[in-house]
């Protein structure tokens, strides 16, 4: 299926890779008690890769069984209490239990402290620790589904979830107030690192844009999660003891709950989106072999959306009864966060003028995301728009909306993250021929899926009823026939990267020959990451396009 | 002159506590400001977990002006202020203790931090006993609240909110207390590596729940009482 790639390693490139004569932080033990008692930030990255993927098929399942349900009118699968806690479960488990932590608890656990050039992170049984909250709140979650689900939606209004809902409600308060607690942690260890622990000479503005995206959802991560616990803690204890400030019979305000809510809900966009951003920025410069274009302004522009991305939460209640005022004040700042956003877009676009562009896996999973991700920004003005919002609430727009930036954007660089470092990661290579495939029946797959949502929320179809009247059923169709190449574009990496791992051709330390310090130590590196610390003399992502872009092509050609 | 007297009370008791680097630092000052650093992210995220609650109360207090004046006439001032007291004493010899572990006197921080120890629980112990007070009087939500029928949902939301965050506070000082005893009782054993930097760290942590309580003393106390 593939060959080793027949490349010369090239010194100017800082890609020389070092002899291998350092054990891999893979050999450091073979027993399941080496791995569960691990500090090393490359097996924790690891123990998350594996559970949030046994999460996203959880997830996907649930939401598979919503497709089934959604391609006839009637609701002849499950019955709409069914129903709503298929979305509840898939909401939850997606949101805190995949995406949140995909991209900087796997990739970013196993990458920053390698891109920054430390042997770890700052504080690695916090770490490990941040796993085993991971792991105990999913438990909680996977109790409540088991012991017959719950039915308020992942938002948990109130007074729906305190007073009237019926199911287990607690049980997944508390695993979503636990797995918080696992952000929180791993967000306090990036600030330090980042802060602390840089290699001699790696500033600031040397920093590659994956870092900063890390950095900047960390800070996301610290700021925002503990208001979320604390409004799960009062929620809990107002379901339990019947009294408390969010139920308007007890004397309380449910409009309270929802600011608090979306005040963590909505920068948690950007916990999922910044670090896919840093991800897309590293990919692009490498096949396109450019440095990024406007790297500062792209750094700002990381910066700026998660500031302003705490300012925007109540673009989610313009029709909950909020004054209009504050209404007005939410739809400006919303429009804000475009600008930033659209700098990115622009700068990757950039970036690859005057590249010499390879068309490898990780960069259609990276082009991908741009498109994706702008069609989902675009439609994102339309709900930040007051007047328009008020149609299209709670219709299947929105759930196109953020399903283009979450799954269309986020899924799509994480995937493209994983098939980029995989060979560093693993030490090993994987067809480039049936990743590319994969690729392009995600893409494919993704906009049958939820393009025909768009069109459904403008006629105005709701989200979240199991029936719908007949006239939607073509576009309903449509979309759940699109779910199942969607599907299979999920599931066909897990066979060929699955293939990789055991049979795969071992991978040199640099096979993309790309910038950055992860590519100066050996694939898989060894357990301190680097034999010694490198010393960083220059920017981030140093390409030179004339040059190496040929050879760049001479790899994807090795492994077909 | 500082580094002379550190030096004679280092000798005075009993040497110095060794330094452990762990292997992913490059030095020692560099392992010192992760941990601080460390500390500080740490105390940003319980403040905005306590900044939550405090919009609560905000927004409560705002609905209910007349009831939360009210309930908060039945809280007792005078153990309130006791307790405000001790706490803050407790964060001077806290203090003390930092700046004794800095100069290495591992004997003389034991001391200080045992005298934090006990202020703390004796702030626990009063507490309690204002807990047990206002149960007798009817004050528990749930449990048993009895208060005047036209302010009866605003002082139940007082009570509530009162207990939630007292509640918290007091776990957090818990926490803190079971810290310093632990410290202490290694500093005086000589047992502890890196004391500087631990005690300075959860001197952190000590300070930032007094913090916490001299906000929530006036909120829930001194409501009406201006």
């Amino acid at each position: 299926m593939s060959t080793t790639l027949p490349l010369p390693d090239d010194a100017s490139n800082g890609a020389a890779p070092r002899a291998t004569s350092q054990s891999s932080y893979l050999d450091a033990g073979m027993t399941v008690r080496s791995w569960l008692t691990t500090h090393d930030h490359k097996r924790i990255a690891i123990l998350y890769t594996l559970s949030i993927t046994a999460f996203f098929f959880i997830g996907g399942v649930v939401a598979t069984m919503m497709r089934i349900e959604l391609a006839t009118p009637d609701g002849d699968l499950v019955s709409a209490e069914t129903y709503n806690k298929l979305f509840t479960m898939h909401g939850v488990v997606m949101v805190w239990f995949f995406l949140i932590p995909s991209i900087p608890a796997t990739l970013g656990n196993f990458l920053v402290p390698l891109m920054i050039g430390a042997r770890d992170l700052a504080f690695p049984r916090l770490n490990l620790a941040s796993w085993y909250l991971y792991v105990a709140g999913g438990a909680f979650t996977i109790a409540a589904l088991v012991l017959g689900g719950v039915d308020t939606g992942w938002t948990f209004y109130a007074p729906f979830s305190t007073l009237y809902s019926n199911t287990h409600v607690i049980y997944v308060l508390a695993g979503v107030f636990v797995v918080g607690f696992s952000s929180i942690l791993t967000g306090l260890n990036f600030i330090v690192t980042i802060h602390k622990m840089r290699a001699p000479g790696l500033t600031w503005f040397r920093l590659p844009l994956f870092v900063w995206a890390n950095y900047a959802t960390a800070a996301i991560l610290v700021l925002a999660t503990p208001v979320l616990a604390m409004t799960l803690v009062l929620l809990a204890v107002e379901r339990i003891a019947g009294i408390g400030i969010f139920d308007p019979a007890l004397g309380g305000d449910p409009l309270l709950f929802q600011h608090l809510f979306w005040f963590y809900s909505h920068p948690a966009v950007y916990i999922m989106v910044l670090p896919a951003m840093g991800v897309v920025s590293e990919i692009v410069a490498c096949f396109a072999r450019n440095p990024i274009f406007g790297y500062r302004t792209m750094a700002y522009a990381i910066i700026a959306i998660a500031v302003v991305g705490f300012l925007v939460w109540g673009h989610h209640m313009f029709v909950s009864g909020q004054s209009t005022y504050a209404g007005v004040v939410f739809s400006m700042l919303s429009f804000l966060v475009a600008i930033p956003s659209a700098v990115k877009v622009f700068n990757w676009t950039a970036t690859l003028w005057h590249g010499r562009i390879t068309y490898a896996a990780p960069m259609l999973y990276a082009l991908g995301f741009i498109g994706l991700f702008t069609v989902g920004g675009m439609t994102g003005l339309f709900l930040a728009s007051l007047a328009l919002d008020v149609q299209l609430t709670d219709t299947y727009f929105v759930v196109a909306h953020f399903h283009y930036i979450m799954v269309g954007g986020s899924v799509s660089a994480y995937l493209g993250g994983i098939h980029f470092w995989w060979p560093k990661i693993t030490g090993r290579l994987y067809s480039d021929r049936w990743a590319r495939f994969a690729a392009i029946l995600l893409f494919v797959g993704f906009n049958f899926t939820f393009f025909p949502q768009y069109l459904l929320g403008i006629a105005g179809m709701p989200r979240r009823y199991h029936q719908y009247p007949p006239e939607f059923q073509t576009l309903n169709v449509l979309s759940s026939a699109g779910a199942v190449i969607l599907a299979l574009g999920y599931l066909l990496p897990l066979l060929y990267l699955g293939w990789s791992l055991f049979r795969g051709p071992r991978a040199n330390a640099n096979p993309w020959h790309a910038t950055g310090l992860e590519w100066q130590t050996p694939s898989p590196p060894p357990q301190h990451n680097f034999a010694s610390i490198p010393e960083v003399t220059e920017p981030p992502y140093a390409y030179r396009p004339d040059r190496l872009g040929r050879e760049v092509v001479q790899a994807r050609e090795g492994t077909r | 002159m500082a580094q002379t007297r550190a030096a004679a009370i280092a000798n005075a008791t009993g040497g110095q506590t060794p330094i452990r680097l762990a292997a992913h630092f490059d030095d020692a000052d560099q392992q010192r400001a992760a941990a601080t650093l460390g500390m500080w992210v740490f105390l940003t995220t319980e403040t905005l977990f306590f900044g939550a609650l405090f919009f609560a109360y905000t927004i409560a207090r705002s609905a209910y002006p007349d009831a939360f004046a009210a309930a908060s006439r039945h809280t007792s001032v005078i153990l309130g202020t006791t307790n405000t007291a001790i706490l803050l004493t407790s964060s001077l010899f806290m203090a003390l203790a930092v700046r004794a572990a800095a100069m290495r006197a591992h004997r003389l921080a034991a001391a200080m931090l045992m005298v934090t120890a006990v202020l703390g629980l004796s702030f626990a112990g009063i507490k309690l006993t204002e807990y047990a007070l206002e149960y007798r009087e009817h004050l528990v939500p749930v449990v048993d609240f009895a208060f005047a029928p036209d302010l009866f949902r605003g002082a139940e939301l007082f009570f509530w909110i009162y207990f939630t965050s007292t509640g918290l506070h007091l776990v957090h000082l818990l926490i803190g207390i079971a810290l310093v005893s632990l410290f202490a009782w290694r500093a005086y054993r000589a047992e502890v590596v890196n004391l500087a930097t631990k005690v300075e760290v959860v001197g952190l942590y000590w300070h930032f729940v007094d913090v916490v309580w001299i906000f929530l003393y006036p909120l829930l106390y001194l409501v009406a009482r201006a």
